[in-house]
């Protein structure tokens, strides 16, 4: 098959066209955070500074800040530990039912947000008869951050050479300090990336948030969720979306960056 | 490719005395493996089958209980209420098949749509371009759900940039509606598909596609005989997310759906408003049920070794 030049040309101009239309709702977003008008009038007929002044001075949405961040910080640690923890177990070792286990870590990022957050909103409340609170919520995002840290990590570990691990054992090295100085260098990018991608997921979940987290619980999804609907309160909405935006793309970048680097070495 | 880590290891390590708890535990789980593997696995494991698996089937069990109407406790007695419910009443199945509807069609077209610049990523793009493309579609990719419905809200406004562009055809936009709601999602999930699509294409080889011209086969003939059979595992494995998120959504129908209701949203209610989580657990049971038989079904593709 051999494409005529118009025929490229068509599918370059629809790639382009595609391009666009992901990139458009997004800009808009970003442009009204601009927008004199208060009411999302398109196009923009003045242009100002104001919004984002107003959301800087907003107590609600910078404790809403420190929330989000408080539980993405908290769940990409628990996901570090036992995404490490389970990957090492995977690849090092054959058992019997390793096959459950590894649908098992996929699962709450697999099944749809809602089928997760009504399953844990009913182990939380009636099953264990707990109040929804931070923790109940940090829970509920460890949960489904452990599969990133896993993923990354299962992969740099299969690609690595066990003979340095070897030799540190029979250069006496107990298995703490082979782990602490062969192993852990050799493992650590991956982890970080892994802990990025987890920390970005958790940052700007809605679904499984909404179920877990306790009645005065607000993290910035949650607030926008809130505010949206309240009237004149779309430009300030606005500028925290192209916030979260933000936050949750560059993680994304650097993460990129991190893998790339190791596979181009 | 590393530092030496041998030499680190050997100025680094305090050899500890042989007969010390440290080095007891250490040789201990070195010559060990089985409990090595245990102390590993332990945590992990347990930390999944309590906190998720058992939420899982907890909630199972749930469906088959009852919420005491007059008291608003939770009942544990097993019975089929919720059930008959959701088969007698109509207003389930008509939510059913408007959500099974509209997961179809924002997944049908996201694959159209998915389907040219998958194939320009991976066919007609120099390498460098390529790894842009990449890029600028990952990026969409990981940014906020919420904040991309949210943005759909913008668009969609009787004053949006739609109503912009389409004013001039004597067009209105759609507004807060069914099919906003549909065109919203279809564009949340496009990212979704166009990845496994273009790595799909990305596998199929070039030697074939010229072998087809060769032989004589016209550029449409090739696609349709030799790239689509072979891409349909990629795109089966795309469907996956555009459907099983479409299935359990409900904050984007919120958003921009109006009054528009889909079994999220049935689910959300009973869990918040009426607080009647038996019930919640037994409508929930749909949307998981129709994926079944979706991965069921698209098993047979191959499209699960895909993802």
């Amino acid at each position: 098959m051999r494409l005529s030049k118009p025929a490229k040309a068509v599918l370059a101009i629809l790639s382009a066209l595609t391009l666009v239309y992901i990139y458009t709702p997004i800009g808009v977003v970003l442009v009204n955070s601009f927008n004199a008008s208060k009411n999302m009038s398109w196009p923009p007929s003045e242009f100002t500074l104001h919004w984002w002044q107003v959301a800087t001075q907003s107590a609600g949405m910078l404790s809403a800040l420190g929330t989000s961040i408080l539980v993405a910080t908290a769940a990409s640690a628990i996901a570090v530990v036992l995404g490490t923890l389970l990957a090492l177990a995977m690849s090092r070792y054959k058992f019997f039912g390793k096959q459950p286990v590894s649908l098992m870590v996929i699962l709450p990022i697999a099944l749809p947000g809602i089928v997760t957050g009504i399953a844990l909103n009913n182990a939380f409340r009636t099953l264990l008869g707990v109040q929804l609170t931070i923790a109940t919520l940090i829970v509920a995002h460890a949960t489904f951050c452990i599969v990133t840290v896993y993923n990354n990590a299962l992969a740099r570990l299969n690609r690595m050479n066990r003979t340095m691990e070897e030799a540190s054992a029979d250069l006496g090295a107990g298995i703490w300090t082979t782990f602490r100085l062969v192993t852990l260098p050799q493992i650590a990018s991956a982890l970080v990336a892994g802990a990025l991608l987890a920390f970005a997921l958790s940052f700007d979940e809605i679904i499984v948030t909404t179920f877990t987290a306790g009645g005065g619980v607000e993290t910035l999804p949650i607030w926008i969720l809130n505010n949206m609907f309240r009237p004149g309160k779309a430009p300030v909405v606005d500028v925290v979306a192209v916030v979260v935006v933000l936050i949750s793309v560059l993680p994304i970048y650097f993460a990129q960056r991190l893998t790339a680097q190791e596979r181009s070495r | 490719v590393n530092k030496s880590p041998v030499s680190a290891t050997l100025k680094g390590t305090e050899v500890s005395a042989p007969d010390s708890f440290a080095h007891r535990v250490s040789s201990r789980l070195y010559t060990n493996t089985k409990l090595r593997l245990r102390l590993l696995i332990a945590t992990p494991l347990l930390w999944l089958s309590l906190v998720y698996v058992a939420a899982l089937l907890a909630l199972f069990v749930t469906a088959f209980w009852t919420m005491d109407s007059f008291t608003g406790e939770i009942r544990a007695e097993w019975n089929l209420d919720n059930f008959v419910q959701l088969f007698t009443n109509s207003l389930y199945q008509t939510v059913t098949l408007r959500t099974l509807g509209i997961a179809l069609m924002v997944t049908i077209a996201d694959i159209l749509l998915a389907l040219p610049i998958a194939f320009f990523m991976a066919k007609v793009a120099s390498p460098r371009m390529r790894g842009i493309l990449v890029i600028s579609i990952l990026m969409p990719l990981w940014a906020s759900y919420l904040v991309k419905a949210y943005a759909w809200r913008s668009v969609l406004s009787n004053e949006g940039i739609l109503q912009w562009l389409l004013r001039p055809l004597g067009l209105d936009t759609p507004g807060y509606s069914l099919v906003g709601a549909a065109l919203t999602l279809g564009y949340i999930w496009l990212p979704y598909v166009i990845l496994p699509i273009y790595t799909g294409l990305e596998k199929v080889p070039q030697n074939i596609l010229e072998a087809s011209s060769d032989l004589g086969a016209k550029t449409w003939s090739t696609l349709r005989l030799i790239v689509f059979p072979m891409l349909l595992p990629a795109i089966a494995a795309g469907s996956i997310f555009a459907f099983s998120l479409t299935m359990g959504d409900y904050i984007t129908i919120n958003i921009v759906g109006g009054a528009t209701q889909m079994l999220g949203n049935l689910v959300y209610t009973n869990v918040g408003t009426a607080n009647n989580l038996p019930m919640a657990a037994a409508i929930a049971m749909i949307p998981i049920a129709i994926m079944f038989i979706y991965l069921s079904v698209i098993r047979k593709t191959g499209a699960l070794d895909n993802l």
